[in-house]
Parts: structure tokens; C-alpha cells; sequence
């Protein structure tokens, strides 16, 4: 269908075309065009069709259940909402919805189109790429649907179908990234912009092979009455059934671009403007007027609970420094990798009461806490908890014991959390204890303090890190040790590609060492084994016969390249 | 200082001079710091005055209601070891099939508010019964051994609380728990030693202090949350101490959510057969919550009210979540504190005496708020032009005038209440309840506008026309209970009113007898008839029918209820018509829910979904769901995934051109 549009495409009015509009014209053309397409009727044409009705059948039927769940909650829909969480059950708890889907792809696709950003604000100056939105659009319909079924090469996603354009005309990438290579690392965005360029000169190959799949479509939806409700069932179970999942091999390694490492990295982000920031302050502005409340309901024994999209830390933090002053408070950064309810319980009993001597558990240590505030009423403590729910903190055990902690009189907790699903911590008897308010302070504020524990994908991993203490290490051992360590990291790297690959037993490897002269008993090279694995460099493990394998923790490529660095140096 | 740290999570600052100052006062601090307008520290006051009358309220309710069930449970216990007190020989043989009494104790799914039963049951047991009440919880015994070793620990350390009032030097008994080893023997070796002191201690004291105990009173533990405990344990411990029952006068008490089948589900025959169960039933929560509400909203007493939505917020968690009392309280608690907190006119929130006095006392920035009150203006409005002038001139006019508006406001609680209660006499009998069986909907419906302008309010009245006598009368009957009790002064001509319906209806009585003997005899006349006549009769049988005349008893019942329907016209008049009713009715119940029942899910959804609603911004707006490219990264990066789903190719990522 898209292929008469193709054709005229020059002389075509510019309209939105919304999705359903596609979603319908397809399904009622199909009807017509059916005859002379019957040659063209594929395999999967009733799949197909099923599909197209499942989709606006289920909207339908969304819409209904939503209205259903509205009713039944009885003031959702009565009372105007300030921040827009009159938002319905069916929007947020959809999986994917076909609407976004397409949209996104037409966007993108709309985005390919277009040479670099900024012209997309003069959207109608640009005749032509207006007169394709309708054919994009449809275009991406059919991919989204073909997408779903059965072929599995359209499984994975836009980025996959952007790419699949891109890769039509292979040379002329490859070449952009070479450039982009060559080019200083400071102006990615250049960089992207280049790209873009080019893909806009290539969308006329790109055209032709999106209108070459589109025919047999049109006479797919034929069937389109046999439609089942259990069907979408099936497919949804079986879009997910396949355990391998494809995307495209490409990956991070292979680009060209040298990675950056971790300082410059952080630099860079320093560098880029934060987006929106007089709305984000405005939006601070207002969590901060709360402030005064919070104290107050902290008071009557309330605990307080933030919650919403963007790093709440300097909230909190605005809220420590303003307030609590003049009061005994404790921060704890839940994402911090090894925070403990221990340790928070070690600090309020160490540091805020002055307690020397340690506890056998956690419930005893909570008990003198207890104690000790049912002693003296005026003793009072505000909780900052940064991530309540954390991966570290999480644990139900510990909820339990933060949650009785709370509910002492002159514990005063305030807490965020930020996983969508954090709320499923607590049963009724926690939350009893907790005794929390709610309150959504949305920030945007992008979560640095929150992530700075874990690796940038986009920087060096660690490696480096690994690397210099490896040769440090190394270094000050004596040749035959250097030695040893070498073996087995080569033999690691030989057998890098055997997954099941566990180690190397101890006894093939004191053979090989005896054969290249570096031991001449195993208690020698026991003596130095224990050596390494006291600075951490190998590990060990047991098999399932008993027999202890040796493995060096580090990834292969560290490992690769500390190998040639090792032989340079010799 | 700073809180970032790699190498610690926890921080604690202290105030550097140790000022340790009374929390109260903090708290009003805190207040009036921040808050600009008027009366904030009366306003605190008065509302933690309110708040501890409601507290003591409701605690004051959940103790009558729990009080039947207590009382069963003390005499069941009572009764389950008598012949231990009796320490007759024949005992033994008596308790031969080796049977524990246990107590099942039905509580209901509501579980927060079982702790609060729990509480006061073991009070009353160590007032009544026995110092011996050891309270044990699923989550503290995973295995047998945790369980005695916190059964033991409990016993002895109430033990060595009592011991500790009648002798201070006895120490001998605090035997560290560590040292001994956790078994029924050792218990009952600790209840042995303790029955002799006692003993001894009785015959020394001739019993005065501990009359209230007998003399080897039983040993209750309560399992709070029977369902959660492991089978093997409750089997364990079952098993154990029912061979040691003769030593150690053992009663269990199982609090269960579920229904009492669960306890057979959970013992095998084998073991259940040891215990002698007898079933007891606590209120249902629903019921709770229906006394609550009736003696904390539907009374002229509270001053501060719950706005229709705001209520209907409150139950809707209730019903839909957590069934909790408790929780509901907390909810009410949220109120009242929203309400002082967030409307400066709540001063008057008080005592009517108390909020006269305060009258007097207003500002001029609190005169200009009453007139900033939306229903003050539509009084003021309604008012003659030189009353206008005055009331929005005039400080103390203005003043005097608020008096009178409070007095009414008060009148118009106390009479709600009654008509509100009479009404439901009569809608909550009707078939299909068109206005709900509760008097909480009834309430609902009346808070939220006219109620006789509703279809339902309609179609009871079409209902009640048609009550059969009978059921009128026992109606009326109760209706005129409910206004004698009433505090209201006006009822008393409603009470003379339906007290003439009464009569009139007894009257009826005795003239439908006599009617009904006078028709049939008018029958007898007409015996002889052909078919023209016969006709002719059913044809005027119809038209009589058409313009049928009523009965004296229809006609009185229809009178009965346009007099009911003429009452509620009269003072069930919606609240947001009242003026001043701002001062007393609390009504955002957005903010409400968003405390209580928060959706964070929702709003992590909005915020990358549409940044529009949180940044606003111009290049934001978008329409239709879609998103636009200058939207922040963390948004498309959502809508990326929300079409994929799985997994996301990094490199195809970054290098399409977003």
C-alpha cells in the first residue's frame, strides 16, 4: 500500500496520519485488494490478521477494564490531581503497548530522516521529508507487526530496525566511523551529527527496501474475522519463549572508537549542560517548602517516604543542612555497595549513644536502643536514609529491623526510594511500623552520587585498575613466580572460548610448571599459590570430583594485554 | 560536612553543644518557623488536644468491643485448670487424655490491628490470671529450640519482675537464660522453684498482695500469628508439653487470620487430638470500623469533620486494602493534622464555648480570611446591602456575626446526626438498599450534595410507601428513640409529630377491623347477577380502580413519609452549603491519598512518559503520548525500552542519532 504512495510521494499534502488511522486503513483496504494479491498470501497470514485485531481490540478492552478499576476506586477519577497521577492502571501497567511502539519508530525513523537535530524545529520548511511522515509511518506498522511474528530476525528493536537501514550502505558507515575515530573524542556530537548526514542521503535505499516487504502484507489481513482472544496469549509466550534473544552482534568492543577512560569520562558529563535546569530548580523550590511540614509530621509520629523519578539525595541533603542543624540526625547511603543494618544499627549505638562493647544480634543491639530511648524521653534522632531501597538493604530481615527502628518514639526516619517496584518490600505489619507519608518529589536530577559505585559502560571497565596492580604485583615476585603466573594465565586464555571451562586442577598444573622448570615440588608451588591468592590474583574452586581448579578473576582482554605486556618486558 | 564517603555508608552528626529541649516544643517550633499566618502555636495546641481526645476515644471503643472477648477468654481460662488449683489426687486421672486447653482465637485478616488485641488480652491476663503470659511471633521462632529459649526468656524475666517487688535481695532466681539450657525440663523445673516461693511467700504474707493469682496459676502462651509458624515446630512444642502437662499447667492461645479449619490443616489428627480446642470469634474489623465511625464522625461532640471525599478516601483504603482500623485512624490523625496545618481559620476548629472566646481574639488578617471563605461570601451576598457593608467593613461586626454562624453550624451537627439516623432506620430495611445498608453511605450521600435530588433517595421513598405496617411502626418507634435521645432541642415537636402517627396507626387497627366486616357484608347483596350485570360491575370495578381511593392506612403512611422526606429536606442539607462549614471540614482529599496511598509506579510512569506535567516547559508540550526529541535522555531512553522491552543494543543506541 505504501508502494502507490512511494511513487507520488512528492506531489502528497502534508498530514498526521495517527497510528489507528494506519491500523484501520490497512485493515479495510486489505479487503478490497484481496483478490489480486491472493498470489502473494504467505504462511503466516493468519497470524497476521489475528494480530491486527488483537491490537484494537485490546485497546479497546483496556479501556474498559481501566474504567472498571477507575469506578471500583471510586474517587481516582472525581478529584483533579495536582501532578498528574489521575494517570489510569491500563497506561502504566500495559506491556507494550502497540501505540508507543509505533510511535517511537516513526519518530525515529523521522529522526533518520532529518540531517541532524535542529532543523527538526522548522519541521514544514522541509517539504520533502514532511511528505514522507505518512509513509514512514505505515512503514514502521508493518515492522512492528512483522516484528512479532514469526521471523526472528525482526525481533529485536528500533535501534535494530534504524540499524538495519544503516547497514544497507556498509561502506559508507564504515567509513564514518573510522572518521569519528580519527577524530578527537571531545566532539561526539559532531560526531553523531556526521552520521546523520549521511543517513539522510541514504534513505532513498532505505525507501525502497522498507516498500519491497510491504505487498504481502496487504493481503494478510484477509482473515482478519477468525480472530481469537487466546491467541495473543500464545504469541505473547511465545515471543518470550525463545530464550535467545537477538539483537545485533555488534557490540562495544568492536567499535572502533577508543574507549575513554574513567577521569575523562566524568569530565566530560561535567562539561555537558544539565537540561532543563530552571525547571528542575523550580521543582526543588517547591519540595523545599515542604520542609517545615516534614519536620512537623515527623513529630506526631509520622516517618516520611519520598519517592518519584530523579536523584532525591540533594533533597535531602538541602533538608539536613537547613533543619536538623541543631539535632542529632544519621545519613546513611543506601547505595552505598557494603552498607549493612548493622552497621547504621553500630553507629546510632557507638556514635549517638556513646555505647562501647558490641551485641551478639542485631534484634539484642535493637533492644538496648530501645531501651535506651524509652529511658530518656528527650532523647530524640532524625534518620536520613539515602535508597531505602537498596540492593543492600532490601533484604526483608533488615526491613524488619529499620521498621521497628522507626517506630520508636524518637526515632524520626525520612527515607527515599527509587526502584519502581520498592513498595512490594513491606507487608501490612511493616508498613504498621514504618507508619509512612508519602510524598512524590519528582526531581530529574540524574542520580550521580547514586551510581558513582558502579562502572561506566562507556569508560574503561576497571581494567586498568586490574592491569597496574597485576604487573605491580607481579613485579615484585621472583621470575620462576612471574612464571608460574603466566602458565596459567595462558592457559586461561586458551581456553577462553570453553564455557564450561573450570580452572586448571592443581595437578595438571604442577605438571606443567615441573616440565618448564619453574617448581620442583608441589610444596613449592603450594608456597607460591597461597602467595597469589593472598594478593588476590588467582582464585581456586572445588569441582564436582573434589579436585581444586585454579583460575586468574580477571576478564580476558586484561588479560590479554597484560600477557603482551609481560612479553615486551622480557 | 560532607556525606560522600568510599569507605563508609553511616554518618552521624551531633549537635555540638547538647541542647536537648523538649520535643513538643520543637514541634510547634517547627511550625511556626515556616508558617506565616495566624494563631499557628493555638492551632498546634488544638490540635494535639483533639488528637489525644480521639486517641483516648478510640481506644476507649476497641476496649468495649474487645471486652466480651476477653472476658470469655479469662473464664475459658479459668476454668481449663481448676483442678490443678484444686491439687486433688484424683487429679492425674482426670486429665488422663493428656489434653492442653487451647483457646482458638478467630481475629481476622485486619493483621496490623491484632497487636492492640494482643496488648490489652495480656494485660488482662496478668491482672487476672497469671504473671505466666509469654507473647511468641512466627518471624522469632524458626525452629523448636528458638522457641523455648523465647518462651523461657519471657516466663522469667516476668517472673524475676515480680520477684523483684516483694524481695530485693533475692537473686538467686536470676539465673542468666544463657546458662541454662532451653528445655520443658529446666521450665518446669523454673515453674517448680517458683510455686514453692511463692508458697512460702503466701503463707508468710497471708496472701494479701497476690490474692488476685491462685496459688499455681497456669502458664499461657500465645501464638500471635498461627498461620506462619512452621508445622514442625507448633508440632514440636505440641507434642512436648502435652506429656509434661501434668507438671506445667500449660493454656495456648492461637491467634488466627484465616478461619479455625486452618489449625486441623496445618496438626495432623495425631497431634490436634492433644489439644481441647474451643473456638472463639473478635468482632469483625468491619463492624470496628462501622463504631468507629458511628462515635467519632457521626457525633456533634468532634468539632473537626471529614469531608465527603475525603471520607470516602478513608474507607476506600479500608475496604480495598488493608481492612486496618488502625490504619483508618491514622488516616483521621493525617486530617486533623492537614487540616490545622493548612487553613488558618481551624482555631475555631474547637469547643463551641472555647471558639467563641477565640472570636473575639481574631486578627484583622484572620477577620480577612473569614471573608476570603467562599461561603461566607455567598452569605455575604445573600445578605441586605448595608449587612454587606458592615460584615466586609466592620472588624467587630463581623466577629459577632461568626458567633452566630458557629452556633448555627454546631445546631446543624447536632440535628444532622439525628435525622441522619432516622433516615437510615428507614433506608437500611429496604429491599436492594438504594442508599446503601450502611449508615457511613448514607452519610456519604448526604455529605456530597442534596440528597433528595438523587435517584436512589427516589426510588427508597417510592419503597418506603410501600412498607407494610408493621415494619412502619417499629420504625417509627425507633425514630422517636433515636430524637428523644437526641441532644437537639427542636425535636421536640418532631417526637409530638410521629407519637400522633403512632396513635393514628393503633387507631387504624382497630377501624380496619370493623371495615373489613362491613365490606363483606356488602357483598353478600349482590349474589344474583347475569352476564350484562357482571360486565357492567368489572367495569366499574375498573374505573374505581383507576381513581382508586386511598385507604386511611395509605393515606397515613404516605403522610409518615413526606414527613420524613419533609426532615430531610429541613436539616440534611449538604455541609458545603452551610457557611463556615471551611472552619470545621476537612476536604482535599488528593492530598490525602497521596500520603496514604501513594502510587509511586504512577508517577515514575508520568514523570518519563510526559516530562511536561513536572518541567514546565514550552518545548516539553507535547500532544498525544508521543514524545519529542528535546525531552530529557532518561525519557527516551524509557520509551526505547518500553517498546523493546529486553534488550537494547548500546552500540545501536548511541549511534542513532538521538
Amino acid at each position: 500500500m505504501s508502494q502507490p504512495e512511494g511513487k507520488v510521494s512528492g506531489a502528497l499534502e502534508v498530514k498526521f496520519v495517527p497510528d489507528e488511522a494506519v491500523l484501520s486503513h490497512i485493515a479495510d483496504d486489505a479487503g478490497i485488494k484481496v483478490r489480486k494479491d491472493k498470489a502473494q498470501l504467505a504462511v503466516s497470514v493468519k497470524r497476521f490478521a489475528k494480530k491486527l485485531e488483537n491490537i484494537s481490540d485490546d485497546e479497546a478492552q483496556e479501556i474498559l477494564a481501566e474504567e472498571n478499576y477507575v469506578a471500583a476506586l471510586g474517587t481516582c477519577a472525581q478529584d483533579p490531581v495536582g501532578n498528574g497521577s489521575g494517570v489510569s492502571g491500563g497506561e502504566v501497567y500495559s506491556f507494550q503497548t502497540p501505540k508507543c511502539s509505533s510511535k517511537m519508530a516513526e519518530l525515529a525513523s523521522e529522526l533518520a530522516q532529518t540531517p541532524g537535530q535542529s532543523v527538526a524545529a522548522d519541521h514544514f520548511k522541509c517539504p520533502e521529508k514532511t511528505a514522507k511522515t505518512p509513509q514512514s509511518s505505515k512503514r514502521s506498522g508493518s515492522n512492528k507487526v512483522q516484528q512479532r511474528s514469526k521471523k526472528k530476525e525482526f525481533l529485536s528493536t528500533t535501534p535494530y530496525r534504524l540499524r538495519k537501514r544503516l547497514a544497507a550502505p556498509d561502506s559508507c558507515l564504515e567509513s564514518e566511523s573510522e572518521y569519528s575515530a580519527s577524530c578527537s573524542e571531545e566532539d561526539d556530537e559532531e560526531d553523531q551529527k556526521e552520521v546523520s548526514t549521511v543517513l539522510s542521503g541514504q534513505k532513498t535505499p532505505a525507501k525502497a527496501t522498507a516498500a519491497a516487504t510491504s505487498p504481502p502484507r496487504n493481503a494478510l489481513a484477509k482473515k482478519i474475522k477468525e480472530e481469537k482472544m487466546s491467541s495473543l496469549v500464545e504469541e505473547y509466550f511465545e515471543a518470550h519463549s525463545s530464550s535467545k534473544v537477538l539483537t545485533s552482534n555488534r557490540t562495544l568492543q568492536k567499535l572502533q572508537t577508543r574507549r575513554l577512560n574513567q577521569k575523562t569520562l566524568h569530565d566530560l558529563l561535567k562539561k555537558a549542560p544539565l537540561a532543563y535546569a530552571a525547571e528542575m530548580k523550580k521543582l526543588s523550590q517547591q519540595h523545599e517548602s515542604l520542609f517545615s511540614k516534614w519536620m512537623l509530621q515527623l513529630h506526631l509520629g509520622f516517618n516520611i517516604i519520598l519517592y518519584g523519578l530523579g536523584s532525591k539525595r540533594d533533597l535531602l541533603e538541602k533538608f539536613r543542612t537547613s533543619v536538623l542543624q541543631d539535632s542529632a540526625h544519621l545519613v546513611v547511603n543506601g547505595y552505598f555497595p557494603s552498607i549493612t543494618v548493622r552497621s547504621i544499627l553500630n553507629s546510632i549505638t557507638e556514635e549517638v549513644l556513646d555505647h562501647i562493647g558490641s551485641f551478639r544480634s542485631p534484634l539484642g543491639q535493637l533492644e538496648f536502643i530501645h531501651k535506651r530511648f524509652k529511658e530518656d524521653a528527650s532523647l530524640e534522632l532524625y534518620v536520613l536514609i539515602h535508597n531505602l531501597d537498596s540492593q543492600m538493604l532490601r533484604g526483608e530481615r533488615s526491613q524488619q529491623i529499620l521498621a521497628q527502628l522507626s517506630s520508636l518514639p524518637g526515632v524520626y526516619l525520612i527515607a527515599s526510594i527509587d526502584h519502581i517496584n520498592a513498595p512490594l518490600m513491606w507487608d501490612q505489619a511493616k508498613l504498621r511500623l514504618y507508619n509512612w507519608l508519602w510524598y512524590e518529589t519528582t526531581t530529574f536530577n540524574p542520580y550521580v552520587e547514586e551510581t558513582s559505585y558502579e562502572n561506566s559502560l562507556l569508560g574503561q571497565q576497571s581494567g586498568s585498575l586490574a592491569l597496574s596492580s597485576l604487573t605491580h604485583v607481579l613485579r615484585s615476585l621472583t621470575l620462576n613466580a612471574r612464571g608460574i603466573f603466566r602458565l596459567l594465565a595462558r592457559y586461561q586464555l586458551e581456553n577462553k572460548d570453553n564455557t564450561s571451562y573450570p580452572g586448571l586442577s592443581f595437578q595438571d598444573f604442577y605438571q606443567q610448571c615441573r616440565e618448564a622448570f619453574l617448581v620442583n615440588s608441589d610444596l613449592t608451588l603450594r608456597a607460591q599459590l597461597t602467595e597469589f591468592r593472598d594478593h588476590k590474583l588467582i582464585r581456586t574452586k572445588r569441582g564436582a570430583d573434589g579436585v581444586e581448579y585454579l583460575f586468574i578473576p580477571v576478564d580476558d582482554s586484561t588479560l590479554t594485554d597484560f600477557l603482551e605486556k609481560e612479553d615486551e618486558d622480557v | 560536612m560532607s556525606t560522600h564517603s568510599i569507605s563508609k555508608g553511616c554518618f552521624v552528626f551531633k549537635p555540638p553543644s547538647k541542647k536537648r529541649r523538649v520535643r513538643q516544643e520543637t514541634a510547634s517550633n517547627s511550625t511556626e518557623r515556616k508558617n506565616d499566618s495566624e494563631d499557628t502555636e493555638l492551632r498546634f495546641a488544638s490540635c494535639q488536644s483533639l488528637w489525644a481526645q480521639i486517641k483516648l476515644e478510640t481506644e476507649k471503643i476497641q476496649e468495649n468491643l474487645n471486652k466480651q472477648l476477653l472476658d470469655n477468654l479469662v473464664s475459658f481460662l479459668r476454668r481449663s485448670h481448676s483442678e490443678f488449683q484444686e491439687k486433688t489426687t484424683e487429679w492425674s486421672c482426670q486429665m488422663k487424655s493428656r489434653e492442653i486447653p487451647t483457646a482458638a482465637l478467630v481475629l481476622g485478616v485486619n493483621v496490623t490491628d491484632h497487636d492492640m488485641t494482643f496488648k490489652s488480652l495480656s494485660e488482662v491476663l496478668q491482672d487476672d490470671i497469671t504473671p505466666y503470659v509469654a507473647l511468641l511471633e512466627a518471624k522469632d521462632c524458626p525452629g523448636i529450640k528458638n522457641l523455648m529459649q523465647k518462651l523461657m526468656g519471657q516466663l522469667m524475666n516476668c517472673c524475676i519482675d515480680i520477684d523483684e517487688d516483694s524481695f530485693e535481695d533475692d537473686s538467686h532466681v536470676q539465673v542468666s537464660q544463657n546458662k541454662i539450657r532451653c528445655s520443658m525440663t529446666s521450665l518446669i523445673n523454673w515453674y517448680k522453684s517458683v510455686m514453692k516461693k511463692t508458697d512460702s511467700e503466701t503463707t508468710r504474707k497471708k496472701r494479701n498482695s497476690s490474692s488476685r493469682h491462685w496459688q499455681s496459676p497456669p502458664v499461657v502462651v500465645i501464638f500471635k500469628d498461627m498461620e506462619s509458624f512452621t508445622t514442625k515446630v507448633l508440632q514440636d512444642f505440641i507434642v512436648i508439653s502435652s506429656h509434661h502437662i501434668h507438671e506445667l499447667p500449660l493454656a495456648l492461645i492461637f491467634g488466627i487470620a484465616t478461619s479455625p479449619m486452618i489449625i486441623h490443616s496445618l496438626l495432623p489428627h495425631s497431634v490436634s487430638s492433644l489439644l481441647c480446642i474451643e473456638l472463639f470469634q473478635s468482632l469483625s474489623c468491619k463492624e470496628h470500623l462501622s463504631t468507629i465511625i458511628d462515635k467519632l464522625l457521626l457525633t456533634a461532640w468532634c468539632p473537626f469533620k471529614l469531608g465527603e471525599k475525603v471520607l470516602k478516601v478513608l474507607i476506600n483504603i479500608f475496604l480495598y486494602h488493608d481492612f486496618s482500623v488502625q490504619n483508618f485512624i491514622k488516616g483521621f490523625q493525617l486530617c486533623i493534622v492537614e487540616h490545622f496545618y493548612s487553613q488558618p481559620l481551624s482555631v475555631l476548629c474547637c469547643e463551641l464555648v472555647d471558639a467563641k472566646k477565640r472570636v473575639n481574639t481574631l486578627s484583622h488578617n484572620q477577620c480577612e480570611n473569614i471573608r476570603r471563605l467562599p461561603s461566607f461570601r455567598r452569605y455575604v451576598e445573600s445578605q441586605v446591602s448595608e449587612n454587606q457593608i458592615a460584615l466586609l467593613t466592620s472588624d467587630s461586626f463581623l466577629k459577632e456575626v461568626t458567633q452566630k454562624l458557629l452556633e448555627d453550624l454546631q445546631l446543624y451537627h447536632e440535628n444532622y446526626v439525628s435525622v441522619l439516623r432516622c433516615l437510615h432506620v428507614f433506608t437500611s430495611s429496604l429491599p436492594k438498599y438504594p442508599l446503601g445498608k450502611q449508615i457511613r453511605e448514607l452519610h456519604c450521600a448526604c455529605l456530597e450534595n442534596q440528597v433528595w435530588e438523587t435517584e436512589e433517595y427516589e426510588s427508597s421513598l417510592q419503597l418506603a410507601r410501600m412498607l407494610n405496617k408493621s415494619d412502619l411502626v417499629t420504625m417509627l418507634q425507633q425514630c422517636v428513640e433515636i430524637f428523644v435521645s437526641s441532644s437537639g432541642k427542636e425535636f421536640d415537636k418532631t417526637v409530638e409529630k410521629l407519637k400522633e402517627f403512632l396513635t393514628q396507626f393503633q387507631e387504624l387497627e382497630a377501624e380496619a377491623f370493623e371495615e373489613d366486616v362491613s365490606v363483606s357484608s356488602e357483598k353478600e347483596l349482590q349474589k344474583k347477577t347475569d352476564l350484562y350485570h357482571l360486565q357492567k360491575t368489572l367495569l366499574e370495578l375498573k374505573e374505581s380502580r383507576r381513581s382508586k381511593k386511598l385507604t386511611k392506612f395509605e393515606m397515613l403512611r404516605f403522610e409518615v413519609v413526606d414527613y420524613i422526606d419533609s426532615l430531610v429536606r429541613n436539616y440534611l442539607v449538604p455541609a458545603d452549603h452551610k457557611t463556615l462549614y471551611e472552619v470545621v471540614y476537612f476536604n482535599t482529599a488528593s492530598v490525602l491519598r497521596g500520603h496514604l496511598n501513594a502510587a509511586p509506579r504512577t508517577a515514575l510512569h508520568t514523570a518519563l512518559n510526559n516530562p511536561y506535567c513536572y518541567l514546565k516547559n514550552q518545548a516539553l508540550k507535547s500532544d498525544g503520548g508521543s514524545i519529542s526529541n528535546k525531552a530529557p535522555d532518561i525519557c527516551i531512553a524509557y520509551k526505547l525500552h518500553l517498546e523493546c522491552g529486553r534488550l537494547i543494543n548500546l552500540v545501536d543506541w548511541l549511534e542513532c542519532p538521538f
